[in-house]
């Protein structure tokens, strides 16, 4: 097991993800591609876990693994204490993609009611879960609009509303503001800050942005280039109350220089 | 599509008013000048087609002719090889504005005939091409096993399966509307199977993982995702299948001799050499097409609209 002092730090009764010599190995026409290699990790509840790594590294694919959208080659993997198919089909969490794939004949708030339409939750109920999340993402107002009506960063708050109007406890976020602008992106990963202070969910986020893992992250793990191993667990406790100046800080800048030699040595590594 | 249907528009609208003001904020210009076109060539081919048989008949007659007398009689022969615009608008105004609207000799009345087995053909021919479209997309045996069958079908010509249609059905009972009706439906299920495969496959695949994060049953990803995702596709394919099911009803009606119908009419005119009542069929057929597949363009306007498709 990965770092037992660091799930220690948070204050997790149990683990809400275990993963235990986790392998994915793709089969192609040109060959098998390792994506992921002995993989361990335990993420506690109301941890705030960033994976970062190189573009390719497996991180997207590790987040697919604890969702069901992929099978493992080997290994194990727990979400709540039972495999990842029965936590999908517990509806145990909300998935926010890359992109916000939002339905573009629905409204707003029809996207992010939808989820409740399928789990057959009753329409006065979803009506109003729909006005707190998109409240929740300041977006009260745009119920009507039709997701082309909106900036691409409003468009990924909406996604973000409509993985947490089912209420899960477990949020999964794939480089959600990846396609993103500087100044939206802080923007967002403030809001996102706050949201996690406030609702305390246990989030895995993944991300290629050194700045945005330690901003957001209560812990940060770092993956090498593929085959994608850990190579780093790294404890980050900043301020709770922490807005977007807290970069300044030597605090930060140590937490992030850490970040990085994991980073670089890894490339090494793979060299 | 719908530039063959803005051409055809003026001719038939006859909203003069509003054609000017179009005309004026320059959308109905382009369209006029093409209007002026064909019937520019359409006058001259009258001249250049019909000028053989009336010299031919000059001298027979010994009759002295001029220029002037031979684009004159060309473009008002009886039976003419093509015949003028003028003399269609006259003969569709004597066959059915002249005409009781009941009668069997109103034009009118065979283009309903014709009209009612194109629409039946058509409604058909779209639950069959969804329900194969669907078929196809969610059983992977279907993919493999019904998609060449589809293709095939329509490399045989229609005009060597619709007699035997004809016979066949009519041997077992059926006349009239229904084998017409069937020959429409052989046509026009193909590019409505052809597109709502595309089109219910067209989610794109974060669109499909986010239903599986929620465990959603394949009917509600049907229902919430792949048809609506299909709804831009299945109009494209409709406008295709409503003028292909006119021609298929059409080319149902020649064989039987039919008795009634816009096919039986240009039969008839092709027994008897009645050139312009030909012609004044297939102006008809060709309205009825560009009017179908305006109210359908219209329709999906509509819909997309109401499901913020479109702006």
């Amino acid at each position: 097991m990965a770092a037992p002092e660091a799930a220690a730090t948070v204050a997790a009764d149990k683990p809400v993800i275990e993963i235990e010599s986790l392998s994915l190995t793709f089969q192609t026409a040109d060959g098998p591609v390792f994506a992921l290699s002995e993989i361990d990790l335990t993420i506690g509840s109301g941890d705030f876990v960033s994976l970062i790594g190189p573009s390719g590294c497996g991180k997207t694919t590790l987040l697919r693994l604890i969702a069901d959208l992929e099978q493992p080659t080997e290994g194990r993997i727990a979400v709540n204490g039972v495999s990842p198919e029965q936590a999908r089909r517990n509806r145990a969490y909300g998935y926010v993609f890359q992109a916000p794939a939002l339905y573009p004949w629905r409204t707003v708030e029809h996207n992010v009611t939808l989820p409740l339409e399928i789990m057959g939750i009753p329409a006065a109920e979803r009506r109003e879960r729909a006005e707190r999340y998109l409240e929740l993402v300041n977006l009260r107002g745009f119920e009507r609009k039709y997701p082309w009506q909106l900036s691409g960063g409003m468009q990924q708050r909406v996604s973000i509303a409509r993985a947490l109007s089912f209420e899960p406890e477990l949020l999964l976020m794939d480089e959600p503001f990846g396609a993103l602008d500087e100044i939206t992106r802080d923007h967002l990963n403030g809001h996102l800050v706050r949201l996690w202070q406030r609702t305390r969910k246990t989030v895995v986020f993944v991300t290629h942005s050194i700045p945005e893992a330690v901003f957001l992250s209560s812990r940060i793990v770092v993956i090498s280039p593929r085959p994608g191993r850990v190579i780093d667990v790294i404890d980050c406790n900043l301020p709770p109350d922490r807005t977007l100046d807290v970069r300044e800080t030597p605090e930060f800048l140590a937490i992030a220089h850490r970040v990085r030699q994991g980073l670089r040595s890894a490339r090494s590594y793979d060299d | 599509m719908t530039s063959g249907l803005q051409t055809v528009s003026p001719a038939s609208g006859g909203l003069a008013a509003g054609l000017w003001d179009r005309l004026r904020r320059g959308k109905a210009g382009p369209v006029a000048v093409v209007c002026l076109a064909i019937l520019v060539i359409w006058y001259a081919g009258a001249v250049y087609l019909n000028s053989a048989q009336l010299i031919d008949r000059y001298g027979r007659q010994k009759i002295d002719w001029t220029a002037s007398r031979l684009i004159a009689d060309a473009w008002s022969m009886k039976r003419p090889v093509l015949p003028a615009p003028h003399q269609i608008l006259a003969d569709l105004d004597s066959s059915i504005l002249k005409q009781r609207l009941t009668s069997k000799r109103n034009l009118a009345y065979h283009a309903w005939v014709t009209l009612s087995s194109t629409l039946v053909g058509f409604v058909m021919g779209t639950a069959l091409g969804i329900a194969l479209a669907v078929g196809i997309v969610h059983v992977r045996t279907l993919d493999r096993s019904l998609l060449p069958w589809i293709i095939a079908s329509q490399t045989v010509p229609i005009l060597a399966i619709a007699p035997m249609v004809i016979v066949i059905l009519g041997n077992v009972g059926f006349t009239g509307l229904v084998p017409k009706a069937i020959i429409s439906m052989y046509l026009c299920f193909f590019p409505v199977a052809i597109g709502m495969v595309k089109g219910l496959r067209s989610p794109d695949r974060l669109q499909l993982d986010l239903m599986r994060t929620y465990s959603a049953t394949p009917l509600q990803v049907f229902t919430r995702l792949r048809w609506p995702s299909s709804a831009p596709y299945l109009f494209a394919s409709l406008k295709v299948a409503i003028a292909i099911s006119l021609v298929g009803a059409i080319v149902g009606e020649l064989p039987t001799g039919a008795q009634a119908g816009l096919g039986a009419r240009m039969l008839v005119g092709s027994y008897y050499g009645q050139t312009v009542q030909i012609w004044s069929a297939l102006i008809v057929a060709a309205l009825l097409a560009g009017a179908m597949v305006g109210v359908i363009g219209m329709v999906e306007r509509v819909i997309l609209r109401r499901a913020g498709l479109t702006g």
